[in-house]
């Protein structure tokens, strides 16, 4: 397939690597911190967006390709890479537009998809 | 009280030493594999959308959709929960974990209902997540309007 002989192998490769450190991140604070995992998340969402608002993530974005946008962080750092964009089209409009059009597609699809998941699962039995 | 264990510290202490160490380090490994795993299945979808001609920003939001979907259906079928027990963070760092922290108390509290059970609960962990993503992107967004606000306001 054309495809599979044009794909950047290496590109996978520092994907895999980077995006699997960032979780091990996650793990070593799950078991050495007393954090939930609710507060890990909140922790790396807020820690991506103050690393794409300083610039630094997007050169992680660029090492790594999804390795860096698939993790949490990345999610971070679209609301901030989305925020500035619109800043600099509109302005003060733009510091509150700018986030959520950006990761709309992500919370759309899991709001969606949450719900329809919800219709067709049965309720699970408790246990006694 | 004289059991050895009197404070909240002596009893870690009385765990850390009775607990095996090892399983960090496998936990550790796990979540590199897995999550390395789902960002390398990201990474595929993203390269495959930019081969057929798409722009980064619409891969992205592709990638976000077919990993929260495949996610949803995982949850669904009670797989993902199985799944994130061996991955730990590996499988909730990545945007699988939003998309899980959104569909399993979803399906859970169904039986309170379509609006307070499902409709609420959905975002008892992607609610926090978004009120501080948002909430950090705005001020992110201030922070650099004050410092080009001539660039931006000409």
């Amino acid at each position: 397939m054309d495809f599979l002989q044009n794909f950047d192998w290496m590109l996978l490769l520092r994907c895999f690597v980077v995006g699997g450190l960032i979780c091990i991140i996650g793990q070593i604070l799950l078991d050495k911190t007393k954090l939930t995992s609710a507060r890990i998340l909140v922790l790396f969402v807020t820690v991506g967006t103050i690393l794409g608002g300083l610039g630094i993530y997007p050169y992680l974005v660029k090492f790594a390709g999804c390795g860096a946008t698939v993790p949490l962080t990345g999610f971070g750092n679209t609301l901030a890479k989305g925020t500035i964009e619109a800043v600099k089209q509109s302005g003060l409009l733009g510091v509150f537009t700018g986030g959520l059009k950006a990761s709309s597609a992500g919370i759309a699809a899991a709001v969606f998809f949450g719900y329809i998941a919800s219709l067709i699962s049965k309720p699970k039995m408790k246990k006694q | 009280m004289n059991s050895p264990i009197d404070t909240k510290k002596d009893y870690q202490e009385y765990v850390n030493q009775k607990s095996p160490n090892s399983p960090i380090w496998r936990n550790c490994l796990n979540a590199f594999l897995i999550g390395g795993l789902i960002c390398s299945i990201g990474q595929f979808i993203f390269s495959f959308c930019l081969y057929k001609g798409l722009d980064d920003t619409a891969a992205g939001a592709i990638v976000s959709i077919i990993l929260i979907a495949i996610t949803a259906i995982l949850t669904g079928l009670n797989l993902f929960n199985k799944i994130g027990k061996i991955a730990g963070a590996g499988s909730f760092v990545p945007i699988t974990g939003f998309a899980n922290s959104i569909v399993s108390p979803a399906m859970e509290y169904k039986s309170e209902g379509y609006v307070m059970g499902v409709g609420a609960k959905m975002f008892t962990v992607a609610g926090p997540v978004l009120v501080y993503g948002i909430s950090t992107s705005i001020i992110v967004g201030l922070i650099y309007l004050l410092f080009n606000a001539q660039a931006v306001l000409v």
